[in-house]
């Protein structure tokens, strides 16, 4: 057992049901006690949804429990199958129907032979994945359930389109940014006169599923989500993939020339010419991307050295970081992920820029390290943002899990070359303006506000009597508690209790603060 | 009573396959409203996962409440069950320090039978906090139902706990009861004690008990008191009354467990409800009700601007969380027409006075008696819906938005559960929420296009 108050990532069946509510004419039928159907809630609310989520539980109660499912779970399949018409029904099961041990997919097949629509059972385990997890599993199988039908029937088309063309796996349903994203990547590929074969499972068809081998290649920009179907088409059908995200302006170019890659391989095959991406790319990044011009700017020498602390997904927070370093000459303390299975590809990713990584799914663990650390700001998900709130550090919302407030109205999409523009501006607002920065620094701050013990970890018994407690208010507020730390560090060290303006300017001489 | 009523009300039965909260939710409001208590919810990631989706802001205040998080060894038994959870307790007294840890049940702890009723005694004692087991689960229950599993576990205390606490080795800091500030001038009637049962926000406790206390009523004790020290004296001859429909198997544990006598009586939501409950408790103390038609009718006149809104509109309730039937009976008392009631689960002993008045009240305003169905079929209420085109559907958020988008006005039925709703004072609350998208939508009347689908 684990004491726990909050979870990064969700039970797997949500990484299925969002996959499934994505695509077009696809329902899903848990497997699960009232009340499990929350999932509808949050897609109700977050994506503020107009159509009724595709998504219905064939209720575990005590009957269920005292004589098992028989014949329900079947009824309900074959019911949904009547009243909806979907084109594919995924039986999804629950933790709490994984204990049951039913035979889910003995009902799956016996639902399968009487109904119109397909029936598929969702193969996760709940103890051993998470929603991540799930959602890449169930995407994979869904593609691999209608590819290999297909090809079993030999009814596949697996000629390529005369046109460079390309897939975009991974866009669905309560992803951070996904919708604002698949538009800029359609943007992008259009720019680039490449085809967009399909994009899934947001929006996509299964009936489509079948054209997928088409495509020239495939675009992942998610690490969690669309890899496992990336790899599946690539052994099969021997489809390059390119996964690297295109976030911010290096990576986005990196991305670029490995679609252009791509893009020639095949090109002389189809008659095609080849490509020359280069000038394109110079070309958005000097002036559609406003994000370089702004790193060369003096607003942005301002944030040099700055430090900070970045948390998230392992895509997001790779990314982020590497932008903010390599970018925006931005410090990074210590950045994590809670993508714990992914792990070897974070750290990959980011060891030769940040000395601390932290994978860790226990925010308690997060909260910690980010009061040690005192960053000017943090760059993480809800959760950090509210341990920003309580340590009075800023936060910009980088990745998933969000609140209502990161599925925006607006456009505002983290990859392609508007991306880098929208993640620049929060970055640059986290960190107090440059100006400010040095008025405040000059006055003594103009705030009155009182000083208050702001760390999560509990104090440690010293004493600053009222003169010491006014010099420590004349320090700007957002370095006051680094300095406030750093003197009782001091003081500790030299074993005194009592902390006086002497303690102080003794403290800052030593320290140089 | 309930033969008599069954006459004039029809029941219906569907499937079952409606949306509602998990009953572990009742954690969110009760956590607050017992300010000592720390309450465990023994499961898996989905129940994190929803109580931290629902609750949203309030996990960040360092909430009361925690999931034990049975991970693979815990299903499997590979470790053992009792040891994890002393684990976990003994954690959670050395950071929180409460006066009673209440183990919440879920389906997986049903499934996979682990006893926690037979481990808490044994823990109790060893740790030296009280604990408490309730199973609110999704297996038995819907969304309100917890807070009933919570306090029918309680009422089984009110007797021993306080001998309890004092054994609690000196750690105990002294709360006292609160004192009734003016209860020295006023004059009661001798009457037995009344313990009244459902958990309120203190300020919406405090507005009913003068409400009785102007009829002389004293009230002695609520279950759940503000903290887990003041549970009330419970036992044979105390009177106990409930304030939400929801509470029947705390009624009934009541009365078989603790030998209490229940006072059935429809809820005091809405003024008439409010009245109706004083009237039906003070005959029991032989006390003649006094001012109570003025109060009521002062009431109705208060809130004549909303009433003008709301009159001859219709109203469809979906159901999900067993305030249908008083809701929608101060509904049509307002003038409104109730298409249809649903309602996850009818108790109908427990609730023959609400639904005698909604009867009553149906006559008196000249209109049908709604249908009441209980263990709703969403898909099948869909429907309805769509045939009977109510001018106000109050529903789950999961079919709240797409219905806005199909030009329907809905108000989420939550909102009712966490709004006070209780008592004269607030009626003018539940008007507030019912009016709340008939005005908002009668501002984008001009705008056109209240239809938003394909």
């Amino acid at each position: 057992m684990r004491l726990t108050y909050w979870m990064y990532a969700g039970p797997a069946h949500i990484g299925t049901l969002r996959v499934a509510s994505s695509f077009k004419n696809v329902h899903a039928i848990m497997h699960a006690p009232l009340g499990d159907d929350y999932f509808n809630v949050m897609r109700s609310m977050l994506e503020r949804e107009r159509d009724f989520a595709p998504v219905t539980i064939s209720i575990v109660d005590r009957h269920v429990l005292a004589r098992g499912s028989r014949e329900k779970v079947v009824e309900n399949i074959l019911r949904k199958d009547k009243e909806e018409r979907p084109d594919l029904i995924i039986l999804t099961p629950t933790c709490t129907s994984s204990i049951l041990q039913e035979d889910l997919q003995n009902f799956a097949n016996k639902a399968s032979r009487i109904s119109d629509s397909d029936v598929i059972f969702a193969n996760i385990d709940h103890y051993r994945v998470n929603e991540l997890q799930a959602a890449d599993r169930t995407l994979e199988q869904v593609v691999k359930y209608y590819l290999d039908r297909s090809h079993g029937q030999e009814t596949l088309d697996q000629s390529v389109t005369d046109v460079p063309s390309a897939n975009i796996i991974g866009i669905f349903t309560l992803g951070f940014h996904n919708q604002h994203d698949c538009r800029e990547l359609r943007r992008l590929l259009r720019d680039l006169d490449i085809k967009i074969n399909q994009v899934i499972p947001e929006g996509g068809s299964v009936k489509d599923l079948i054209n997928l081998p088409r495509a020239w290649f495939n675009l992942v920009p998610y690490r969690e989500v669309g890899l496992m179907t990336a790899m599946y088409l690539e052994n099969e059908f021997g489809m390059p993939y390119v996964s690297t995200t295109p976030m911010g302006a290096v990576d986005m170019a990196e991305c670029i020339q490995q679609i252009h890659r791509n893009v020639n391989t095949l090109a002389p095959i189809s008659s095609n010419k080849k490509v020359d991406y280069e000038p394109y790319i110079d070309g958005q990044t000097r002036f559609v991307s406003r994000a370089a011009r702004f790193s060369r700017s003096i607003d942005c020498q301002n944030l040099t050295g700055k430090e900070t602390v970045v948390f998230g997904d392992a895509t997001h927070a790779a990314s982020i970081t590497k932008i903010s370093i390599r970018e925006m000459g931005i410090r990074v303390s210590c950045t994590g992920t809670y993508c714990k299975h992914d792990a070897e590809w974070f750290k990959e990713q980011i060891q030769d820029f940040c000395d601390k990584i932290l994978i860790t799914d226990d925010h308690t663990e997060v909260g910690d390290m980010i009061a040690r650390v005192e960053p000017s700001a943090i760059f993480g998900t809800q959760m950090e943002r509210h341990i920003g709130k309580r340590l009075d550090i800023p936060c910009g919302v980088i990745s998933s899990p969000v609140h209502i407030q990161s599925f925006p109205l607006g456009y505002r999409p983290f990859l392609g070359y508007e991306g880098t523009n929208q993640i620049a501006d929060p970055v640059y607002n986290s960190f107090a303006l440059g100006m400010e920065d040095h008025l405040l620094d000059i006055f003594g701050g103009h705030d009155t506000k009182e000083i208050m013990t702001r760390s999560l970890s509990t104090g440690i018994g010293l004493i600053w009597d009222p003169e010491s407690r006014r010099e420590l208010s004349k320090i700007p507020h957002f370095v006051r508690n680094k300095v406030e730390r750093n003197i009782e560090k001091f003081a500790q060290q030299k074993g005194i209790v009592n902390i006086t303006t002497e303690v102080i300017y003794a403290a800052r001489e030593v320290l140089g603060i | 009573m309930s033969a008599k009523i069954s006459e004039t009300l029809t029941f219906e039965c569907e499937t079952g396959n409606y949306h509602t909260f998990c009953p572990i939710s009742c954690v969110s409001w009760l956590y607050q409203k017992i300010e000592d208590s720390f309450f465990l919810v023994v499961g898996t990631k989905t129940c994190g996962y929803f109580l931290q989706n629902t609750l949203g802001v309030m996990i960040f205040a360092e909430p009361r409440y925690a999931m034990a998080e049975l991970e693979e060894g815990d299903i499997s038994a590979q470790l053992n069950d009792y040891e994890e959870l002393k684990r976990l307790c003994i954690r959670i007294k050395k950071d929180r320090d409460p006066n009673v840890i209440i183990w919440i049940g879920t389906c997986t702890t049903e499934i996979i039978k682990m006893d926690l009723e037979g481990m808490a005694p044994k823990l109790e004692s060893e740790i030296g906090i009280p604990i408490l087991v309730a199973r609110a689960n999704g297996l038995d229950h819907a969304f309100t139902q917890g807070e009933d599993t919570v306090l029918a576990a309680m009422a089984h205390r009110c007797l021993e706990q306080r001998l309890f606490v004092r054994e609690r080795n000196g750690t105990i800091q002294k709360f006292p009861p609160p004192l009734e500030k003016e209860g020295e001038f006023i004059e009661y009637g001798d009457h037995p004690s009344l313990a009244l049962f459902g958990s309120l926000p203190s300020n919406v406790a405090s507005q009913l008990s003068p409400e009785l206390r102007r009829q002389s009523v004293k009230v002695s004790g609520w279950l759940p008191a503000q903290r887990y020290t003041h549970l009330p004296s419970l036992g044979n001859g105390v009177y106990v009354c409930g304030i939400n429909p929801f509470l029947s198997r705390t009624a009934t544990t009541l009365v078989r467990r603790e030998r209490c006598r229940l006072i059935g009586a429809p809820f005091p939501i809405g003024p008439d409800g409010t009245r109706a409950w004083i009237e039906k408790i003070c005959p029991v103390f032989d006390i003649e009700t006094q001012g109570l038609e003025e109060r009521e009718k002062q009431i109705w006149e208060s809130l004549k601007d909303y009433i003008s809104l709301v009159h001859g509109k219709s109203v469809f309730f979906m159901g999900d969380n067993l305030l249908e039937i008083s809701l929608a009976r101060f509904l049509i008392r307002c003038g409104m027409i109730v298409y249809e009631i649903g309602i996850p689960y009818m108790d109908k002993r427990y609730q023959a006075a609400e639904l005698a008045l909604l009867r009553d009240t149906c006559i008196k305003m000249c209109v049908p008696i709604p249908r009441i169905v209980e263990k709703p079929d969403n898909y099948n209420q869909l429907r309805r819906i769509r045939e009977l085109q109510p001018d106000l559907a109050i529903t789950g958020m999961a079919h709240a938005d797409p219905l806005e988008a199909r030009g329907m006005n809905t108000k989420w039925s939550v909102e009712f559960t966490f709004a006070q709703i209780h008592g004269f004072a607030n009626a003018r609350n539940v008007l507030e929420l019912v009016t709340r998208p008939l005005r908002c939508n009668d501002n984008l009347e001009d705008l056109g296009r209240t239809t938003l689908v394909k």
